[in-house]
């Protein structure tokens, strides 16, 4: 939803960043406000995955130029703990695994670090039990997922419904979910966009990372932004991403190099 | 067990407080007439200089073993004083301490005032261990219990000793089990008479009569007809010693349906950060399941010293008879460490179980090495063996070396081995859900280890847990 009373959660200006020496982020501007709901999408290769994950800070990519402020903080500044502690959810594409370590002491472990920076309250093993069992039942997840191994042996589907059990933990003010949607099938895709719309609110935001205009369907986005190249090409409202998945990403770029050209 | 008694389990050996008498001091080298000497000044009888000399001359014509994954330089073993080192110099304060060993206390939960005794600081009195000791000693008496010092057992026990030294590692066994059998100069004596189950957790730490136990430790455990107990050795709090190598023997004999469970958790100084310095661990552990249906367990948590070459075995002679191995080896910086066990079945129907976790960081190396033996006269024996190796850092090493030898068709013996990783990717995971690399890394090495954690003792499973993470902070992220 578009806020009338909306502060700027995040601003990216300029932003470049490399993998390994090759640049993958040629010049990116984006901009949130609380109550927003964001969709980026575009073809693979497009940097999408890159963005999310430079946003969280993973230690593979580097950033080469511009400015990300966080509200209002310079976001470099921060070590990828510091910036979830400071309310920045990362949802995986591909949920790392950890053999050997219950599903249930990582979860509470996340929860307890974030009430903790919060100033709030820790829960207690049996206090978190209840906690995270209500949770699971909206996301209509199996309770033995907290017996199991971190994402170990689960299922693509299981997989994304335990990054979305994180989120709905974890309340994130920016919540950013990378391509969450692929591989679910009907009822999976539901399940996660009802835990997404369920966390949406006036005062956090929303950032989902997409190929298809699928997830849309579930999830309304107030912006629709296509990223190709490095760069965000265009950017429109809940239509674009209708017209994205009749049309393809083709035009898009086509019509961007030649307003390139037209100012060049 | 009390927290204050929990304290008391986690103390080193009393080095340092001991005065010493200059004269007690043998010169450097080893001889007949140094072996002598030692038995003398122990007034021991007649039978075990004989066991010592006849160590002794096996031992010279021993050579080191050298199919250990271990490199070090050679050891001078004419170098080296074999009866009463001088004790290391005492500080006057605890501002003397290095800051760095005085953090590590912090962190392990070391109470204040324990803190500058283990650190080597000359202090009077700073609790009263004695009066401690002396209810459990009394305790432990009043079932038939003994528990003293090898020394002490000599004297007051000679029969037991005698019948029993000497019979699961025999004098030369192999190099450094020979060398301990002709110098050992103290250790532990633990009997359990029949039938009786021992009422508490017997600790190196409740000896009395502390003489400082060094480089050559000898320790004999003996569990009669339906005995049982459970025996702890060593502490987390981390153990400075100026003697660089150390050759310990360590029996257990387990009669008739006895059960003896070993638990180790060792944590000698392992060189700098550079992999100067550090103790050589060079140990000789075995047990023998003598009588049908016993059981002996063992339980060890290597964190220490520079290199481990230790083995803690089980021979199942007795029909029925189970033996169990569960190890965390954990190395870092410089270290070095070969370790496993060995598993010799005999009798029929003997089981035996192997769980071993290898984690190797820094520029460490992490062997495991295990032997299971099947025997033509062990019908029905069962193994099963599980050996993982977990990585962190591209510059350490883990290898297995599993040894299985079958000699019995109606034999099942089960190996299965994995190597793992903490990635970037991993730490990423968990840093974005606000954990920290410290955290993540003792998270996921706990996750690694719980298969042998859960063996130990609940007080020594919770400091185990605390040294693994201190042990490997910093190596990570």
């Amino acid at each position: 939803m578009i806020v009338e009373s909306a502060k700027t959660l995040l601003e990216v200006r300029g932003l470049r960043a490399t993998v390994s020496g090759i640049e993958i982020l040629k010049g990116i501007d984006f901009t949130v406000r609380t109550g927003e709901v964001h969709a980026i999408m575009g073809p693979n290769g497009s940097g999408k995955s890159t963005f999310a994950k430079l946003l969280a800070g993973h230690p593979a990519y580097a950033m080469t130029g511009g400015t990300i402020a966080y509200e209002g903080r310079n976001l470099l500044e921060l070590a990828p703990e510091d910036r979830a502690r400071a309310g920045i959810f990362l949802g995986f594409q591909y949920p790392i695994e950890i053999p050997g370590v219950a599903n249930s002491q990582f979860l509470r472990l996340a929860y307890n670090t974030l009430q903790e920076a919060r100033g709030k309250d820790e829960l207690d093993p049996l206090e978190f039990d209840d906690f995270v069992r209500a949770k699971m039942k909206l996301l209509e997840m199996n309770p033995d997922f907290l017996d199991r191994s971190v994402n170990e042996g689960f299922s693509g589907g299981e997989k994304k419904r335990n990054e979305i059990l994180q989120m709905a933990l974890l309340q994130p003010r920016l919540a950013i979910l990378d391509e969450t949607d692929s591989g679910l099938d009907i009822d999976a895709l539901r399940v996660v966009a009802g835990g997404v719309n369920q966390l949406a609110s006036r005062d956090n935001a929303i950032v989902l990372v997409t190929h298809y205009q699928r997830l849309l369907n579930y999830i309304v986005p107030d912006y629709v932004h296509v990223m190709d190249g490095g760069r965000i090409i265009k950017t429109g409202g809940r239509e674009l991403a209708v017209e994205l998945e009749t049309r393809g990403y083709d035009w898009v770029g086509a019509e961007f190099r030649q307003a390139a050209r037209a100012t060049a | 067990m009390s927290a204050s008694l929990q304290n008391l389990v986690n103390q080193p050996y009393q080095h340092g407080f001991v005065t010493e008498i200059e004269s007690d001091v043998a010169p450097k080298g080893l001889n007949e007439n140094t072996i002598r000497m030692i038995s003398t000044k122990k007034g021991e009888p007649d039978w075990l200089l004989e066991f010592r000399l006849k160590a002794y001359r096996h031992w010279l014509t021993m050579q080191e073993p050298k199919w250990p994954n271990v490199r070090y330089p050679k050891i001078d073993f004419q170098d080296i004083i074999y009866y009463s080192a001088p004790k290391p110099k005492k500080l006057a304060s605890i501002d003397e301490v290095d800051p760095e060993l005085l953090r590590t206390f912090e962190k392990l939960g070391v109470p204040m005032n324990e803190r500058a005794a283990l650190a080597g600081v000359a202090v009077d009195v700073i609790f009263d261990s004695v009066s401690v000791a002396t209810t459990y000693k009394a305790k432990l008496a009043e079932v038939g219990i003994i528990f003293c010092s090898i020394s002490e057992a000599v004297r007051e026990h000679p029969d037991l000793v005698r019948k029993y030294l000497g019979t699961v590692v025999p004098t030369g066994d192999n190099y450094y089990a020979a060398l301990n059998s002709a110098v050992f100069t103290d250790g532990s004596f633990c009997f359990i008479p029949r039938g009786v189950k021992c009422p508490m957790d017997l600790s190196t730490y409740f000896r009395i009569n502390t003489e400082s136990s060094g480089q050559f430790e000898r320790t004999l455990i003996i569990a009669e007809e339906g005995a049982s107990v459970s025996y702890l050795e060593g502490c987390t709090a981390p153990k400075f010693d100026s003697n660089q190598l150390h050759a310990a023997v360590v029996e257990l004999i387990a009669l008739d349906r006895a059960d003896i469970k070993y638990s180790t958790v060792q944590n000698w100084y392992a060189g700098d950060e550079n992999g100067v310095g550090g103790i050589y661990n060079f140990v000789t552990k075995r047990g023998l399941c003598q009588g049908v249906n016993s059981r002996i367990s063992w339980t060890q948590v290597e964190t220490g010293s520079a290199i481990t070459w230790k083995y803690p075995s089980c021979v199942l002679r007795g029909d029925n008879s189970v033996g169990e191995f569960y190890s965390v080896a954990l190395t870092n910086h410089y270290q070095q460490a070969d370790t496993g066990t060995k598993m010799v079945h005999l009798g029929r129907n003997t089981r035996s179980t192997i769980v071993s976790k290898g984690i190797s960081a820094g520029r460490s190396n992490n062997s495991y090495r295990g032997l299971v033996r099947i025997a033509p006269t062990a019908d029905g024996a069962r193994n099963y063996s599980q050996c993982d190796s977990m990585l962190i850092g591209q510059q350490c090493g883990a290898n297995t070396f599993p040894y299985i030898q079958v000699h019995n068709n109606s034999a099942k013996v089960e190996h299965e081995a994995s190597t793992s990783k903490i990635g970037e990717d991993q730490l990423f995971y968990f840093a974005q859900r606000g954990i920290g690399a410290e955290a993540a890394v003792s998270m996921i090495i706990n996750g690694f280890c719980k298969d042998v954690f859960q063996q130990l003792p609940m007080e020594f499973a919770v400091e185990a847990t605390k040294l693994l993470g201190l042990k490997l902070e910093g190596s990570v992220g």
